[in-house]
């Protein structure tokens, strides 16, 4: 039997708004790939070390209050630092076009805005994230 | 006979008829379901005059950057005839955190204001009279400390407690429901909160000690029924926990008050609001045997739904603002916030609140509908939904009821599973057109032109921690050690906790190192991450 492509989501910083994260592990789940959902008040440091531990081969950041470009950022330094950079970084949020761009720049590889579905979440996912 | 759809149902999922008559109000009884307004069970409206005699209180909810920024927006508002104030924090502030400190980096002043000492309370209030401006302060976890704050302005000003009006959100228990913004574990913070409404009781009794909220549940993706029931089974653990204290029921009742969402069904909301008075009067005579008549009176505020504005074509938010406003005042409320058409995608700009404003001012100035009460009461349609939301929400108490109660509930997950179970079917139901919302998943537009939004820059974060720093310098540190310790000392041994608290805030001690202090006897709460 195959192996699940095992995906990290998390809730990085003091953003209490969880009800888009929790539908993105559900569809994700539903789809197929093992979620694990840390839950939130995560620090960058938190994430990164149980990604490394859970062994996924992908993080999904969910940010909604504007500190992205911190946290994505402090993210996307710790995987490199800790030589996991071949793990994608990918999220959502409400987070401008403008920022997109900096954050394609550090290495994110897709962020999903309000009106995204879960489809186009799952199909994505599918294409680029896979097994090792 | 052919019909668009094979069902009609509300945005809560909930099936509508064709249409409503007599049958659908088989037993009614006007005196008994219905009765004058201001009288029990108060469907009709908390008043007799309502509108007539006062409009709601116009209070958008407001905050952003430091506190200089903010209180340039208050002005803004109260100049453009809001008649009340409401106060965002940032996240750091909602969480008790200082804004020097490394889990705040990126988040200052971004969704809120940022509040780290009295100081910056000062600052938020300056020029604006505590006596004659009422304040709603959304704040939770710390909220006790925001509480302290805010009395000793007024203080500062001149102004006796006893004069002082407004509102502290303190729910607590949405927090760990929905909102998540918690500070302590469950039963230290409904401690914390008993503290507050005892205090209160004695020392502000203009003050409502606690602002019961649907709205956060609702957002978070509950059903309207949901939102009601889960609502009201936290007013009813908030009142066992005070009548646990040894409180007396009729001393704290009237100034606990109620906030709900306003969504896009116009009719479902309505009944909501209606059932809402009816349960929480029955439930204080029956349950608690309220003998005031303003203990079995549930007054609330409204904000029109957040979640259902788009990032597309963001115009349209105008028009289902509107809707859910008119829903609002339709079903009563005490006091409003209309969002901004801007909000999915920033806080908003002046011009975007200023909209918002007018949408509340046309609706009581050029509608009509304030001109008499409760103008829907006797709709067939509308009775018959009141009574089933009644039923539907009754439901969900009982069940918390037989689950031991809302702590228990919360414990083994039982309202954030319903939440996200909801929360998901309906995003399955927009995704597959079942629900059609415009602009997004119908009538899309490609490539639309960039509004210009409300932009927080890193640079508040500098100059807010500046600010800090400078209140840091100038403080008796021995003082701060001095009250910190008495609080410590109160949290540990069941002391009520607000007046050593207003000691630290008088002495300039930090938002964290209050709440840290505390937490030091109280343990911090981790996010189950039920989904």
């Amino acid at each position: 039997m195959e192996k699940r492509v095992r995906i990290l989501v998390a809730k990085p910083g003091l953003d209490g708004h969880d009800r888009g994260v929790k539908v993105v592990a559900r569809a994700l789940r539903d789809a197929g790939f093992e979620v694990i959902y840390t839950g939130l008040h995560q620090t960058p440091e938190m994430i990164v070390s149980a990604a490394i531990q859970e062994d996924v081969r992908a993080i999904g950041l969910s940010i909604l209050s504007g500190a992205h470009l911190h946290l994505f950022g402090k993210v996307a330094e710790l995987l490199q630092k800790q030589g996991a950079d071949d793990i994608v970084i990918f999220g959502g949020g409400i987070i401008s076009d403008e920022d997109i761009s900096e954050l394609k720049k550090i290495g994110v590889a897709k962020i999903f805005t309000p009106g995204a579905t879960t489809e186009e979440i799952v199909s994505w996912a599918k294409k680029h994230v896979k097994a090792s | 006979m052919h019909e668009r759809k094979h069902q009609f149902t509300t945005i809560s999922s909930k099936r509508i008829e064709r249409l409503y008559g007599p049958d659908n109000l088989k037993g009614f009884d006007y005196n008994r379901d219905l009765n004058e307004p201001g009288q029990y069970p108060f469907t009709r409206g908390i008043h007799n005059t309502m509108y007539r005699g006062r409009l709601w209180t116009m209070r958008q909810f407001s905050g952003f950057g430091t506190a200089v920024e903010t209180n340039k927006r208050y002005k803004f508002l109260l100049g453009h005839g809001q008649t009340g104030l409401s106060v965002a924090f940032d996240f750091p502030t909602l969480m008790g955190y200082d804004s020097d400190q490394e889990r705040s980096q990126g988040e200052i002043g971004k969704c809120g204001v940022a509040i780290d000492t009295l100081a910056d309370m000062e600052t938020l209030f300056d020029g604006i009279p505590l006596d004659k401006v009422t304040t709603s302060m959304t704040i939770n976890g710390p909220a006790s400390i925001l509480l302290a704050m805010y009395l000793v302005v007024a203080e500062k000003e001149g102004v006796s407690w006893d004069k002082v009006g407004g509102t502290v959100q303190n729910d607590v228990l949405k927090e760990f429901i929905a909102q998540n913004s918690w500070a302590f574990p469950p039963e230290p913070s409904m401690r914390v909160v008993v503290d507050m409404i005892e205090f209160c009781t004695k020392h502000v009794p203009m003050w409502n000690t606690i602002s019961i909220s649907g709205y956060h549940i609702r957002e978070a993706g509950s059903t309207a029924a949901q939102e009601l029931g889960l609502t009201l089974a936290d007013g009813i653990a908030y009142v066992e926990a005070c009548m646990k204290r040894g409180l007396k029921v009729d001393d704290f009742a009237p100034r606990l008050s109620f906030f709900f969402n306003a969504h896009n069904d116009f009719f479902e909301e309505i009944a909501k609001y209606r059932a809402a008075r009816r349960i929480w009067a029955r439930a204080m005579k029956d349950r608690f045997h309220a003998k005031n008549e303003r203990s079995l009176i549930l007054r609330f505020h409204t904000q029109t739904a957040g979640c259902s504005l788009t990032a597309q074509q963001p115009y349209n938010n105008v028009v289902r603002t509107t809707i859910q406003a008119l829903s609002a005042v339709m079903g009563g409320t005490q006091s409003l916030h209309t969002n901004s058409l801007d909000e999915t995608l920033a806080l908003p700009t002046e011009n975007a609140v200023r909209i918002a404003l007018r949408t509340q001012q046309i609706i009581a100035n050029e509608s009509g509908v304030t001109n008499t009460i409760d103008p829907l009461g006797g709709s067939y349609f509308v009775e018959a939904l009141t009574n089933e939301m009644e039923r539907d929400a009754e439901a969900i108490i009982r069940k918390i009821d037989d689950m031991g109660g809302m702590l228990k509930a919360i414990a083994i997950g039982y309202p954030q599973k319903e939440i996200a179970d909801a929360s998901y079917r309906y995003q399955k139901q927009i995704e597959s057109k079942e629900k059609i919302i415009v602009g997004l998943n119908e009538y899309v537009v490609k490539d639309e032109e960039t509004l210009e939004i409300l932009k927080i820059t890193e640079e508040t974060a500098g100059v807010q921690i500046d600010r800090l720093k400078k209140v840091k310098a100038k403080r008796d540190g021995s003082k701060v050690k001095q009250t910190l310790a008495a609080l410590k000392e109160a949290a540990a041994t069941n002391k009520n906790v607000m007046e050593p608290l207003v000691e630290c805030v008088r002495a300039y001690a930090t938002l964290n190192e209050m709440t840290e202090t505390m937490r030091s006897v109280f343990g911090e709460y981790r996010d189950p991450a039920i989904f």
